[in-house]
């Protein structure tokens, strides 16, 4: 548990921080426009936000914040099946902090356990397994959400239970993969992104091979980029890089802790265990074919969705939530008309609005919002007399 | 009814405290006089009448204003590295008062205790808020025992409340912030509320993080000794420095610049907040308190809280400006800026 010094060194990102903006002269299309450079994933989002990151950039780029927050992009008929899930009587329902606050339609799980649902936050799906080990009388139904960051984990412990010949766990899968999200984002006809930046932990464990898409058939550059200030500033200024060279590759700027073919070991528990399902329904981007997995029939009996009837209800995301345009890079967070009206994180309309990292939560916390307020207003009012 | 002759041979029957030990009788009488009377000895208390009686010369004496606090105590362990309930209860409230410049002098002390309870552990937690009590100069001289149905409350609860004395010039409130004024800490942040994250999960963290759970006011006294002119002083309970701070940016209408670089935060402490993504800013403390002084007064006032016990960590960590009005202001290490916010709700842990 050390403190990585060197990953939060001003003085080097004063200097890559030169080097862009020599770097952004040899662009044309900067020239034009702000250069749109999308990080993928949450973590980014909130290290760029807790380091005051954007600021420090020169203002031809803007960075915008895709759906890579597995808790932003949980659609509310979700939501609803945990609640339903975690009512039960005989259940205890076990899920990280962070999906506490999401709202469903009728109530979140915060709400829930208030009202007398027995939910525990867990730090790893095995405190869930051990959850189920000290409860043999009651069932232990653990939450898995997330990328392929975590799925390696709740698929070891799935394998574990089986081991154990556990009937009181199971699994409510909502796990999601990256790939399809950042292919359905690249198709979106109002998609305007130069460069990516993509998932540390998530390229871990699928290594790069599953990112060259993005260069090959799109044409865009896309970095593997470490969680530190550090690491997002030199992976911006990497596909910064690129853009001045005309090249379009993916680069690797992680590579200490990213081996190239990504790990064996993780890749093989999770195809051990799920399988792709054909839809899956995000929040405000609408079903992505492929994008989430299911667990495998052979491992039915852990599964909360077939042990359990769930609802699963499809409910629409309230009409005034622009979260879709926001992480497909539309428009900014700050930019939706709800941002600081009926959407705050006190009471969040969107799930951008819930976790820290999400983009909306991230701007209302992070950025000056009274000055951001002001800028919603008058480019609203400027379209309105336009 | 002096300590000495009856801590021999205590009275309380049972290992575990139950409901007849709330019902009014002797059972009742036997747990009050074994456990509190004896255990806060002190003679305002073994009078034993339904209130204390306290004379007004003697808070005159001290000053013109009379302060009180009060503060519930429902801690989950009870017990955790460096501090326990009792400890809590007593430099918690003692804290609130010193905060306001007051010079603390009598609490209260009114426990509700779930059927079941240990007696042995009832005993520990009395006698470290006793033990709390007599370093800080204060005495527990009335108090109140109930006991409720097993789940009817977690273990136990305390609540205390405190009685001091403002003397006459002093003026700490959260309105005087002032631009130029000097932002103080008293140490290292986060402390407590990092012990509690860790005695309350079953993560296997290599370090050992302890509470830093204080009685203040004898920090304070020598604050004030050296510049009664105080701004601001509050002690940052629960929301953290960045609560406390932003209290003062608000009432005082300024803008209050903190440096990532010169807040004190153990390694421990930031290691297991990056590991639970929580902040430190917004971390529970139990002895830290915020100072807002005078710029010209701030060296003298630093040097006095690092001659302290309590404050032998203290540095400056920013300063308030003008504006924007009503904000807090963090320079990252990193050379960026950003807003440091009241926190919504508790702060949850992220995922990945
Ligand atoms: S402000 Fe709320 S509704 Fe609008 S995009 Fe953000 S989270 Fe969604």
């Amino acid at each position: 548990m050390k403190y990585v010094d060197e990953f939060r060194d001003p003085k080097a990102a004063r200097r890559l921080i030169d080097e862009i903006a020599v770097l952004l002269d040899r662009i044309p299309a900067a020239k034009q426009r702000p250069l749109q450079i999308m990080e993928f994933c949450g973590g980014h989002t909130h290290t760029i936000f807790r380091y005051g990151i954007e600021q420090m950039l020169p203002g031809r780029i803007e960075l915008v914040h895709g759906p890579g927050c597995p808790v932003c992009v949980l659609p509310m008929g979700r939501v609803d099946d945990c609640v339903a899930l975690a009512e039960r009587p005989d259940v205890i329902f076990a899920t990280f902090g962070d999906a506490m606050r999401v709202p469903g339609s009728k109530k979140s799980l915060l709400q829930a356990k208030a009202d007398g649902a027995d939910i525990r936050m867990v730090y790893s799906p095995l405190d869930a397994l051990e959850l189920a080990r000290r409860n043999p009388d009651r069932q232990v139904i653990f939450f898995g959400l997330g990328f392929e960051t975590t799925m390696p984990s709740t698929a070891l412990t799935v394998l574990q239970a089986q081991r154990e010949n556990r009937d009181n766990f199971s699994l409510f899968c909502n796990h999601i993969t990256t790939v399809p999200t950042i292919k359905a984002i690249l198709d979106s006809p109002d998609m305007q992104l130069d460069g990516f930046l993509a998932p540390g932990h998530v390229s871990m464990v699928v290594g790069e091979g599953p990112f060259e898409f993005v260069a090959d058939t799109y044409k865009k550059p896309i970095v593997i980029t470490g969680f530190e200030p550090l690491d997002i500033v030199q992976s911006l200024w990497m596909v910064i890089r690129q853009l001045a060279e005309g090249r379009c590759e993916v680069e690797n700027q992680y590579a200490r802790v990213v081996p190239k073919q990504g790990n064996p070991a993780g890749l093989d528990a999770i195809h051990q265990v799920f399988e792709l399902r054909e839809f899956f329904e995000w929040r405000g981007l609408g079903s992505i074919d492929h994008s989430g997995v299911k667990m495998r029939d052979a491992f039915a009996r852990f599964d909360a969705e077939r042990k359990f009837a769930v609802p699963n209800l499809k409910i629409a995301d309230p009409k005034s939530c622009q979260c879709g345009e926001v992480l497909k890079g539309v428009i900014r967070p700050w930019e939706c008309k709800v941002f600081g009206g009926t959407c705050t994180p006190e009471t969040p309309l969107g799930a951008l609005m819930v976790s820290s990292e999400g983009a909306c939560a991230a701007y209302y916390n992070f950025g000056n919002l009274p000055e951001l307020l002001a800028k919603r207003n008058d480019k609203q009012r400027h379209e309105a007399s336009a | 009814m002096s300590a000495s002759n009856t801590a021999a041979k205590p009275r309380l029957k049972g290992k575990t405290i139950t409901l007849a030990h709330g019902a009014g009788g002797k059972a009742m009488r036997d747990l009050i006089n074994d456990v509190f009377v004896d255990g806060f000895a002190n003679e305002t208390l073994a009078a034993l009448e339904d209130q204390a009686r306290i004379s007004l010369d003697s808070l005159n004496a001290l000053g013109g204003t009379l302060a009180m606090t009060t503060d519930s105590y429902v801690v989950d362990p009870l017990f955790f590295p460096g501090g326990d309930i009792g400890k809590l209860a007593v430099a918690g409230t003692v804290n609130d008062l010193a905060v306001g410049g007051a010079v603390p002098l009598y609490l209260t002390c009114g426990m509700i205790i779930e059927e079941g309870f240990a007696v042995d552990d009832l005993r520990r937690i009395v006698a470290s808020m006793k033990a709390t009590a007599d370093a800080a100069g204060v005495k527990i001289v009335t108090g109140d025992t109930k006991v409720v149905h097993k789940g009817a409350a977690d273990k136990l609860f305390i609540n205390t409340a405190g009685v001091g004395v403002i003397p006459h010039g002093i003026d700490i409130r959260t309105q005087r912030a002032r631009a130029g004024d000097v932002v103080i800490i008293n140490g290292y942040v986060g402390d407590h509320g990092a012990a509690i994250a860790d005695a309350r999960g079953d993560m296997a963290l290599e370090s050992h993080i302890e509470t830093d759970c204080c009685a203040l006011n004898g920090l304070i006294a020598a604050m004030l000794d050296v510049c009664p002119d105080i701004h601001c002083l509050r002690d940052a309970t629960r929301g953290g420095i960045a609560t406390v701070l932003n209290e003062f940016a608000d009432a005082s209408d300024t803008c209050i610049r903190i440096r990532e670089e010169a807040l004190p935060v153990r390694a421990e402490v930031r290691g297991l907040s990056e590991l639970l993504g929580l902040d430190p800013l917004y971390l529970a403390n139990e002895g830290k308190l915020v100072a807002i002084v005078p710029a010209d007064a701030s060296a003298k006032v630093l040097s006095a809280m690092q001659a302290h016990p309590a404050g032998e960590h203290s540095a400056i960590i920013g300063h308030v400006v003008e504006a924007p009005h009503g904000s807090v202001i963090l320079e990252t290490g990193f050379g960026g800026e950003r807003i440091v916010d009241m926190l919504v709700g508790e702060q949850l842990p992220r995922i990945c």
